[in-house]
């Protein structure tokens, strides 16, 4: 018997990097594959079953960083923030590992929930370059997994990493970077009004950090998801009295 | 009470924005930023080395002849003529086959209807309406759809498309455009609809407008098939076989050319006027080439793009072939219903070189492209002596007993390519645009450049005697 | 604070070339975007191939291969440190 829960995975990561084509290995789906960056413009939803567990995984559009707003930016940002999916796969290009981590230790900052996934291996071995993935694992605090989404490599252990992680039984301990004392002190003295407004609702250092960097769109997208939450929760009420 | 607590936190919130405010400055996010790139490069030092000593990176070589000054631009056109060559080559055998498989297939039908005595309107609609649309749509749209898309994903999964991004950027600057647009026109080869949604990786609003109003200027799917057969039927006919290939080829790509300065033309009139604006920043990434699974990658377009087409032929193309049947037989006095409209469209169609029936089939056409060559034929052979299409040569002796010359082919051909987009790709730009206006402009600017175009060679071709 | 007068943009140096980054004059979202992509002050990038047309350029940077137009790439500011 399968569970009831459905649970829910995300695919972030640079364009361009196979997400799409894992997409399509997990899901037995034919999302638009090509290599060129931007082809995955709608986000696709599909879903597979393992070990007895449903679980949806969504596409996210490519993209370079989460913090530089443009459209993308921001789907993949809110979904990240605000459907808060039980597992967030970031899928990197082995052959540029240095630009993809980037956005890696972004998304380690919004969630504890990630698995790093460093596709495109059989191209990195092709040109020599070699990445020790116990030593990234351990900077990084979080499962990283070397894959060929293309030729289906390394697929069965991502499986049973993302059943280790719905079932707690990885404890994960993301690097959170530390921006030196100045704007680390300013981080300290927001985060407690972030923690009264919001509760635990969102990151709270990640939404402090935003706050310093005047990010706009997110204190829009977070005064959208907020009204919401309350419409929720005013509709709960009004269910209940009943 | 409820009211009451939103508004508190409210309040706090937009505190708390002007406290943070307070305590940063414009540099602040510099140097988060600077601080996850220094983490990213001291992690990479760690963990990533390099075996090899750097050799000669194969991307970087074969960009040298991809985008080179000389080669860059003569290899995108060599590129596109094989491919068109390879489609047309290669699709004519199968095509022909499933004509002939259609037709003998259609003589036992025929037979099943007399055998069980059915009403001569019921064999009509079923037999001469919904079989011949869809059969004709499968045997003139599957060959070459299941040949160029392979060939094209081949390419796209290999990374050529951002090279030509790459080469022809500086065109769509100065046309005012986006750099990326040349990547949604490549996804309209496919299908316009689809290329429309694909248009979101242009970020400026204007620009975006700009690649959404003219991305109906590149064949789709349910134009490639036409342009192929008229121009292998009317441009082609005199040559011998092997040399008339090539120049269906070279017409096929001679019209794509054509589109593609339509295109450049009105984003530059665009950008000029109704969306008047300077070409915004942009980054064009241009990934390592990677060679694709070559056999997975056929396998896959072949069947994805086949089963499209079946599924295309089915939904639109057998309905679109009962409607015209009905159409055809329904008589209001002494003439069909098809017929009035034919005989009142035939005027102003003259004019432009096509004649009623093609006008017709386009109008009709217009939830899809697919149909309007098979609503043209059922349109022909509803008037004369009902004859069963055998193969490629009594094809073409249908449009010539209704006076058609390379003239008709030509003017149909470039209607076919620049009118008004299919009704599923206008849905798409009035759901991706939100706005009546744009949408109707998506409509009216092909169809006034259709009209004007064809218009003008009819004109001026008859003035020089040519026909 | 820099000397700026021997500062030379991205756009002056021709295919071969290798360039430091010193800074970027550019603000706002495109700043951002091409800090994502790895221009950021400090970096070294090579200077890879002009399109067939003169513009834009590709640029060799973080193992990625990134084109720019002259617009962003004459307003990132730096030195040339070596010829080909
Ligand atoms: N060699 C190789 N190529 C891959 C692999 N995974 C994906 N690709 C190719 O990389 C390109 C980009 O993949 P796609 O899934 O579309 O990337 P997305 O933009 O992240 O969705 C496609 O051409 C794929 O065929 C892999 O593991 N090895
Ligand atoms: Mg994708």
């Amino acid at each position: 018997m399968t569970e009831d829960k459905e649970w829910r995975i995300a695919l972030a990561g640079n364009p361009n990097t196979g997400k799409s084509t894992l997409f399509n290995a997990l899901t037995g789906l034919r999302q638009h594959t090509g290599n060129w960056p931007g082809k995955t413009v709608v986000h696709a939803e599909g879903s597979f079953t393992y070990n007895d567990k449903t679980y949806k995984i969504i596409d996210l559009p490519g993209t370079y960083s989460l913090l530089s707003n443009s459209a993308d930016e921001e789907v993949a940002r809110d979904f990240i923030i605000f459907e808060k999916p039980d597992v967030t796969i970031v899928v990197l290009d082995a052959t540029a590992l240095e630009r993809n981590l980037n956005l890696a230790l972004q998304v380690l900052e919004m969630t504890d929930q990630v698995i790093v996934c460093i596709n495109l291996i059989d191209e990195a071995r092709k040109k020599g370059i070699e990445i020790n993935k116990s030593l990234l694992s351990k900077k990084l605090g979080v499962p990283v997994l070397t894959i060929s989404a293309r030729n289906g490599e390394g697929i069965d252990e991502l499986l049973k990493t993302i059943d280790l992680m719905v079932n707690g039984k990885i404890k994960t301990n993301p690097l959170k970077l530390q921006y030196g004392p100045d704007i680390e002190e300013k981080i300290a003295k927001l985060i407690p009004l972030v923690t009264k407004l919001f509760g635990t609702e969102y990151p709270a250092r990640w939404v402090a950090l935003r706050l310093l960097d005047g990010d706009h769109s997110l204190l829009d997208a977070l005064k959208r998801d907020y009204h919401s939450s309350v419409r929720r929760m005013t509709a709960n009420g009004y269910s209940c009295s009943c | 009470m409820d009211t009451h607590a939103a508004v508190n936190r409210e309040k706090s919130f937009q505190e708390l924005v002007k406290y943070a405010e307070s305590l940063s400055n414009t540099q602040t996010r510099d140097r988060i930023v600077s601080h996850i790139f220094q983490t990213t490069k001291k992690i990479c030092n760690d963990v990533v080395s390099y075996n090899q000593k750097e050799k000669p990176n194969p991307t970087e070589k074969l960009d040298r002849i991809f985008t080179s000054k000389i080669w860059g631009f003569p290899i995108m056109l060599a590129m596109l003529a094989v491919v068109i060559y390879i489609t047309i080559a290669g699709a004519n055998i199968p095509s022909s086959m499933l004509a002939n498989f259609f037709g003998w297939l259609e003589g036992y039908l025929t037979l099943a209807f007399k055998a069980i005595n059915a009403p001569d309107w019921l064999y009509g609609i079923l037999v001469l309406g919904l079989y011949r649309g869809t059969a004709w749509v499968v045997s003139v749209m599957l060959p070459p759809m299941a040949i160029f898309f392979p060939i094209f994903s081949l390419l796209e999964n290999y990374g050529y498309l951002p090279r030509v991004a790459f080469n022809m950027d500086r065109l769509f600057k100065k046309a005012g455009a986006h750099g990326k647009q040349s990547l949604t026109m490549a996804m309209g080869f496919g299908c316009n609809a689809a290329a429309i949604m694909s248009t979101r990786i242009i970020e400026s609003p204007r620009e975006r407008m700009i690649a959404i109003l003219t991305n109906n200027f590149v064949p789709c799917n349910g134009r490639w098939p036409t342009l192929i057969l008229l121009s292998s039927l009317f441009m082609a006919a005199s040559f011998t076989d092997e040399l008339s290939t090539m120049v269906t080829a070279a017409v096929v790509v001679g019209m794509v050319l054509f589109g593609i300065v339509v295109t450049l033309s009105v984003s530059w009139i665009l950008s000029k006027t109704a969306l008047k604006g300077i070409p915004t920043h942009y980054t064009l990434e241009l990934p390592p080439y990677r060679n694709p699974k070559i056999w997975n990658t056929i396998v896959r377009a072949t069947l994805d793009k086949s089963f499209y087409v079946l599924k295309r032929a089915v939904t639109v193309a057998a309905p679109a072939g009962v409607l015209t049947w009905i159409l055809a037989n329904t008589y209001i006095g002494d003439t069909s219903i098809l017929l009035t409209i034919v005989h009142f469209l035939d005027p102003f169609a003259k004019s432009l070189g096509l004649d009623g029936f093609i006008l017709m089939a386009f109008i009709l056409g217009l939830p899809a492209n697919e149909i309007v060559l098979p609503i043209l034929l059922m349109g022909y052979l509803s008037t004369g002596a009902l004859t069963e299409i055998e193969d490629m040569s009594t094809l073409k002796q249908i449009f010539i007993d209704h006076g058609w010359t390379w003239l008709t082919a030509l003017n149909t051909m470039l209607f076919s390519l620049l009118h008004y987009p299919c009704g599923t790709t206008l849905i798409n730009i009035y759901k991706e645009t939100k706005s009546k206006k744009w949408t109707f402009a998506a409509f009216a600017i092909p169809t006034v450049l259709a009209i004007t175009i064809t218009f003008v060679i009819n004109q001026i071709v008859r003035l020089l005697g040519l026909i | 604070m820099m000397d700026s007068t021997k500062l030379v943009p991205l756009s002056n140096c021709s295919p071969g070339q290798k360039f430091k980054i010193v800074q970027l004059e550019l603000i706002g979202t495109m700043r951002y975007r091409l800090l994502d992509l790895g221009f950021v002050p400090g970096a070294v990038i090579s200077v890879q191939q002009k399109s067939p047309l003169g513009d834009p350029t590709a640029f060799r940077v973080n193992n990625t291969m990134i084109a720019l137009r002259e617009e962003e790439s004459s307003k990132i500011f730096g030195e040339v440190i070596e010829n080909d």
